[in-house]
């Protein structure tokens, strides 16, 4: 067990290593920092001597450990856009997005989990078949459109829900939330639901073909034969055994929706760190572009960490296989 | 004996995009208490099907034509779905072919017995769980209490074949169909599996059907039998009655075509015989393409002299200490990789003209040496000597080697070893275009034509793909491939163990025959004894990667010296006693 | 001949399933109009929206001709410059679907090259490959995508960026495509390496490019073409995506992502069409593809032996 928990830790090292090494060159080859940082009046001495005090003249690969040694310690640099501390701006902007993420994951698992298994179950009944076809649908109409619809609606046409912003939020230390006010709720409720949709058929979908591909198996031809009652054998039986894909995929999934939070953001503009990568990009503001490159890296690994730790729960044979070496 | 099953022209239909498939066709059969009733056929003959029609499980779209099926009194044609879920594993149970897929791996094994028995009955959990620890016990698996919180995977195949018995056992019921029960075990364990069902059957006097399509399994254990094909019954009785003194001519054709493990038969004769050579199939050939074409190529216009190969005696295949191991490349931290040893220390030569028959169960080794010679796996140690040149292993073989030709190989699976997107000509003609040895579109051609009519299949067969043939016509492609390279040296990789038995005998001829007229040096290689003697003229024995014996085939058989030979012999299921009396 | 159709089409099973899927022929065709209008573009259109002569800011937000404010010659209204909005959807179509089709032809070629490979060697190659798939795979496609746009941004000069955006786009969403080309090839190369016909093959002597050429390749279509369906309505979905963001193509020369933003701002205003028109295209195009993307997966899936 030890082997198997060192192994993967060394692995997400490696990835992070891999991540830090692309932000870094972005960082360092990608326009020119100090030409960034000062006026055009300074003089070409002036310059020169920034660059040195920035250490920019020495090796790459001191420069690279520097930059590493940073980004652990916090140090994220400053914003070429607004010139204010990149890790203040992405504090600022992190629950925004974690709060939506979180309820579209929800959304999305609590409907899609459900959905799945009964389409699997129940083949070819009206529902099945209505809601089959909403799969497609939900995974051919872009999320930005899917925004302007639900804000078309329910925002201009119907006026129950506001169109865009957080509305009124709370703040808890440096975490503001939107779950205690009426307000902040009724705010976060579309755009969870237009992020939510994408990763609600894509997890439907997936549970629904594992499903089906476990329920063809000898062991539950076998169970069948046995007369295990039909609840028991869908439940504890099949989809026991569809757990293991659909972890993984639920865990790929965490990263789509904070990958697709950034159009849901600015549809909705909702100040989350979505809209702040996208700024970055526009504006070519490479320290921001850069340290939200890994962080979305790190909650990749460390999702990706956590799923493992789950298959080695669930599975027994994964844990034969680490236990033999 | 009350008679518990009883079916009445049972007819069962499979709608398909070709029109309608008839898989039974008004079968009877009838299972009394405390007997073994046999099922048996080749592949196709609807043997499943009966199965699953009495458990109510047809894979859809098939259905029901007519007739009815009665057990115990009941119609079961008149049962809700509910009722029939009931009925399954409380009076009828199934157990299945492949004991690693039958078990969910999950699931703790006690996990999966008491959830059964308290599916069916209202006990509590502590008494489930007596009755799951006496029925592993009953079944045969020792430290029970310990084992039995284990999951399906740490235990061997035998074992797991046991606790789907007991899975079956553990509701009561009083029919039990075994699907292929034995087939995916070792002969020794299989031995011991078949005694298992025997005296449950006799003990708990419940009623077992027993599908299979090994003869000699049947012989074994079974009280009656009904030989099916094609959906039909073609007879049905005693089994001593049936097996040794058969009145259809189809039951006869079977029984000639399984291997003796007694005597060695020069053919098999009076087999059932391939019915793809058609007149409609026959019609279309290549202009100068006939078997005499392709004989001439193979022996280059030479007369082929058995006398001169046999006083030739020279060796043309010399194996010295040769060992295999494997290592899984998954480096532990702490732990250096000892890696499996597949083959030790083997020894052995072989004479030109010569058929060896290499023999041993699962993970003995056998195809592991044919891959060392043929350069697929890199020997760990030891020497290979052909044509007394110095065999390189196969990751230092140059392309261009002579033994690539030379050395052909005949492989296992007929569904696998023909490349499904490639058409039947250009599958044989690969090698000719490959060794370059000959440029001539139109000799190609007819070569490949000429080929196909030597291993007995039409020469139209060139235009079609492999899809478009049965496993035994595939394999005579395989054949036909493996022949037109002009090889010296053939390997046979369990050619006909994915085969029913009569396409078994139809192949092993056709090997006997191309063997006596090119002379081929084959290496045989079988887990099953009774084809080895058949067809090779000595006999190696292999076990976890050890040779074991080595003998001349008739010295072998008669008087095996080594324990294991002797357990090998004992443990295979053979019709010895019936075919003494032919 | 009527004969010879019959039989072909009930013996090969993928036309067979085919021509009974009403659902799956009508997205073919709506596909295959689709590509033919933008194929056909420049011939259809009445105007060509990328001409900025040709555009007249007079002519801008007019409904469709069937409002009682439209005009004739603008069948379904203007947007914001002025343009045809029906000529615009037409060249929006085109570009959409070019940059889909190069960049998922960009994604599969090294996708599939990389990934019989990484299958059929196995080692090392495989561990590094499977290596750097992990590590992209820890970034979703629209970041990889938007990445690799802010990059080409940072290090292209204003003007050539411009010109150059269709190869950046291409680029962008192909680099992050391909790994699901890879895995997929990776894992049935392995299923058909251990096959006896690639063994036999290997016995020969052949060489491994050959062998995976010839003898592999042609026996993985299936699920490459299902992945080719798919992602291509992936691809289509990030260039819209992108475009709507506003780093996509350029804004003179406008995709259906693009459109669609420009009619959101005028959405609430009452001006519709702008909106409604694209979406409804880029929709029927993307579903239409992803019909046949699903008819596809399950025809080809390997059921009963």
């Amino acid at each position: 067990m030890l082997s198997f928990i060192v192994q993967r830790l060394l692995q997400s090292v490696f990835v992070m290593l891999a991540v830090s090494l692309i932000a870094f060159s972005l960082f360092r080859f990608v326009g020119d920092p100090v030409a960034q940082m000062v006026g055009q009046e300074t003089s070409i001495q002036d310059q020169e001597n920034l660059r040195e005090r920035l250490g920019l003249n020495d090796p790459l690969i001191t420069q690279y450990g520097r930059f590493v040694g940073d980004l652990i310690k916090g140090d994220f640099g400053f914003s070429y856009r607004t010139r204010q501390p990149v890790s203040e701006m992405i504090l600022n902007r992190m629950p925004a997005t974690l709060e939506l993420g979180a309820v579209s994951l929800l959304i999305s698992l609590l409907v899609g989990i459900p959905a799945g298994i009964y389409t699997a179950i129940k083949r070819g009944g009206v529902l099945s078949n209505v809601l089959l076809m909403s799969t497609l649908i939900g995974i051919s109409v872009p999320t930005f459109v899917i925004g302007i619809f639900l804000i078309y609606l329910f925002g201009v046409e119907l006026g129950w829900l506001p169109t865009f912003g957080r509305g009124e939020t709370v703040q808890i230390g440096w975490w503001q939330t939107s779950f205690l006010t009426w307000d902040g709720l009724k705010s976060l409720l579309l755009p969870a639901i237009t992020l939510g949709i994408y990763q609600l058929t894509l997890t439907m979908r997936l549970v629904r073909a594992e499903m089906q591909d476990v329920l063809k198996t000898d062991f539950i031809k076998f169970a069948t034969a046995r007369g295990i009652n039909y609840r028991s054998l869908y439940f504890n039986h099949a989809f026991r055994n569809t757990l293991v894909p659909v972890i993984t995929i639920i865990g790929l999934q965490l990263g789509g929706i904070i990958a697709f939070s950034i159009v849901t953001e600015s549809v909705f503009q909702w100040p989350g760190m979505g809209l702040l990568f996208l700024d970055s990009i526009r504006y070519v503001d490479i320290p921001v572009m850069s340290v939200y490159l890994v962080l979305i890296a790190l909650m990749f690994v460390v999702i990706n960490l956590a799923v493992d730790m789950l298959y080695f729960a669930i599975d027994p044979r994964v844990r034969l296989k680490s236990a033999n070496g | 004996m009350d008679v518990l099953l009883n079916i009445n022209n049972l007819s069962v239909k499979f709608p398909t995009r070709f029109g309608e498939f008839s898989a039974l066709d008004n079968i009877d059969l009838s299972v009394a208490a405390g007997e073994i009733h046999g099922l048996v056929g080749e592949s196709g003959a609807g043997k499943s099907t009966v199965g699953a029609a009495i458990m109510g499980l047809l894979q859809s779209p098939g259905y029901v034509a007519s007739g009815d099926i009665n057990f115990m009194g009941e119609q079961l044609g008149s049962l809700s779905a509910e009722q029939y879920h009931a009925m399954r594993g409380q009076r009828i149970s199934m157990i299945f072919q492949d004991p690693q897929t039958s078990l969910n791996p999950l699931l703790r094994v006690s996990q999966q017995l008491i959830e059964t028995i308290r599916q069916h009955s209202d006990v509590s959990y502590s008494e489930a769980r007596k009755r799951a620890i006496a029925l592993l016990e009953e079944t045969g698996i020792r430290d029970v209490e310990q084992r039995m919180d284990e999951y399906p995977h740490q235990f061997s195949g035998g074992m797991r074949q046991r606790v789907v018995i007991a899975l079956a056992l553990c509701t009561n019921p009083e029919l039990i169909i075994a699907d292929e029960p034995t087939t995916a075990l070792d002969v020794s364990v299989q031995k011991q599996i078949l005694a298992l069902i025997r005296s449950l059957c006799t003990t708990r006097n419940i009623g077992i059907i027993l599908i299979t399509h090994d003869i000699g399994v049947i012989n074994e254990i079974t009280d009656r039998v009904t030989v099916l094909r094609s959906g039909r019954v073609i007879e049905s009785g005693l089994t001593a009655q049936v097996l040794g003194n058969p009145s259809d001519a189809y039951t006869k054709a079977l029984m000639a075509a399984v291997p003796r493990l007694d005597k060695r038969l020069d053919r098999f004769r009076n087999i059932v015989s391939d019915d793809i050579l058609t007149k409609e199939n026959t019609s279309w050939v290549v202009e100068g393409a006939n078997a005499q074409f392709a004989s001439d190529w193979l022996l280059q216009d030479h007369q082929f002299d058995k006398q001169q190969q046999d006083n030739d005696a020279r060796s043309i295949l010399s194996v010295t200490n040769l060992a295999v191991t494997f290592y899984s490349g998954q480096p532990g931290w702490f732990k250096r990789d000892e890696g499996f040893k597949a083959l030790s220390d083997i020894n052995f030569t072989m004479r030109t003209g010569e058929v060896l028959g290499i023999v041993g169960e699962s993970g003995s080794g056998k195809s592991t040496l044919a891959k060392a010679i043929v350069g697929l796996v890199d020997p760990s140690a030891g020497e290979m000597i052909f044509n007394a040149e110095a065999l390189p292993p196969g990751s230092q073989r140059a392309r261009t080697h002579p033994a690539r030709r030379q050395i052909q190989m005949v492989f296992q699976d007929p569904y696998s070893s023909l490349n499904n997107r490639q058409k039947v000509e250009d599958i044989i003609a690969e090698p000719i275009r490959f060794y370059n040895m000959t440029s001539d579109n139109r000799k190609i051609r007819q070569l490949v034509a000429s080929v196909l009519e030597l291993v007995e299949m039409p020469q139209s067969a060139m235009l079609k793909y492999p899809h478009q043939f049965s496993g035994g016509q595939r394999q005579r492609i395989a054949v036909a491939r493996a022949l037109v390279a002009r090889p010296e040296f053939l390997i046979c990789d369990e050619p006909t163990s994915a085969l029913d038995v009569s396409i078994q005998a139809q192949i092993l001829n056709l090997l006997k025959d191309l063997q006596q007229t090119f002379g081929l040096s084959i290496l045989f290689i079988s887990h099953n004894l009774a084809v080895i003697r058949q067809i090779s003229d000595s006999v190696l024995v292999l076990r976890n990667g050890a040779l074991v014996e080595s003998a001349q085939t008739e010295m072998f058989f008669s008087a095996p010296k080594h324990e294991y030979s002797q357990m090998l012999l004992r443990e295979t299921p053979s019709l010895a006693m019936l075919q003494e009396q032919q | 001949m009527i004969n010879a159709w019959r039989r072909f089409s009930r013996e090969n099973e993928l036309v067979y399933l085919f021509l009974r899927n009403r659902v799956a022929q009508l997205a073919a065709l709506i596909a295959i109009v689709s590509v033919g209008a933008a194929a056909f573009a420049n011939f259809i259109a009445p105007t060509n929206p990328y001409d900025i002569a040709s555009i007249d800011i007079m002519d801008s937000l007019i409904p469709p001709a069937w409002n009682a404010d439209g005009e004739s010659h603008f069948i379904i209204g203007t947007d914001d410059q002025g343009r045809d909005l029906f000529s615009a959807i037409l060249y929006g179509t085109r570009l959409s679907l070019t940059v889909g089709l190069l960049s998922i032809t960009f994604a599969s070629v090294l996708g599939v090259t990389v990934g019989l490979m990484a299958g059929y060697f196995g080692g090392r190659f495989d561990a590094i490959v499977m290596r750097i798939a992990d590590v992209q795979l820890s970034l979703p496609a629209i970041l990889v995508a938007l990445l690799i746009d802010g990059i080409a941004r940072g290090i292209l000069p204003q003007d050539k960026h411009d010109s150059l955006m269709i190869v950046v786009l291409t680029v962008a969403i192909g680099l992050s495509l391909w790994v699901n080309f890879a895995r997929t090839v990776r894992a049935s190369t392995f299923v058909e390496r251990n096959k006896e016909y690639v063994q036999a093959s290997q016995i020969m002597g052949m060489h491994p490019v050959r062998i995976m050429l010839v003898h592999i390749l042609p026996n993985i279509m299936g699920p490459i073409l299902v992945i080719l369906t798919v992602d291509l309505a992936v691809a289509v979905l990030l260039e819209a995506t992108l475009s709507f963001l506003g780093v996509g193509v350029p804004p003179n020369q406008p995709s259906l992502g693009t459109l669609i933003r420009i009619g959101t701002e005028y959405l609430f205003s009452g001006e519709w069409w702008i909106v409604i028109f694209p979406s409804g295209m880029l929709i029927t195009m993307i579903v239409s593809i992803n019909i046949l993307g699903d008819f596809l997966r399950d025809a080809l899936n390997p059921r009963l032996r």
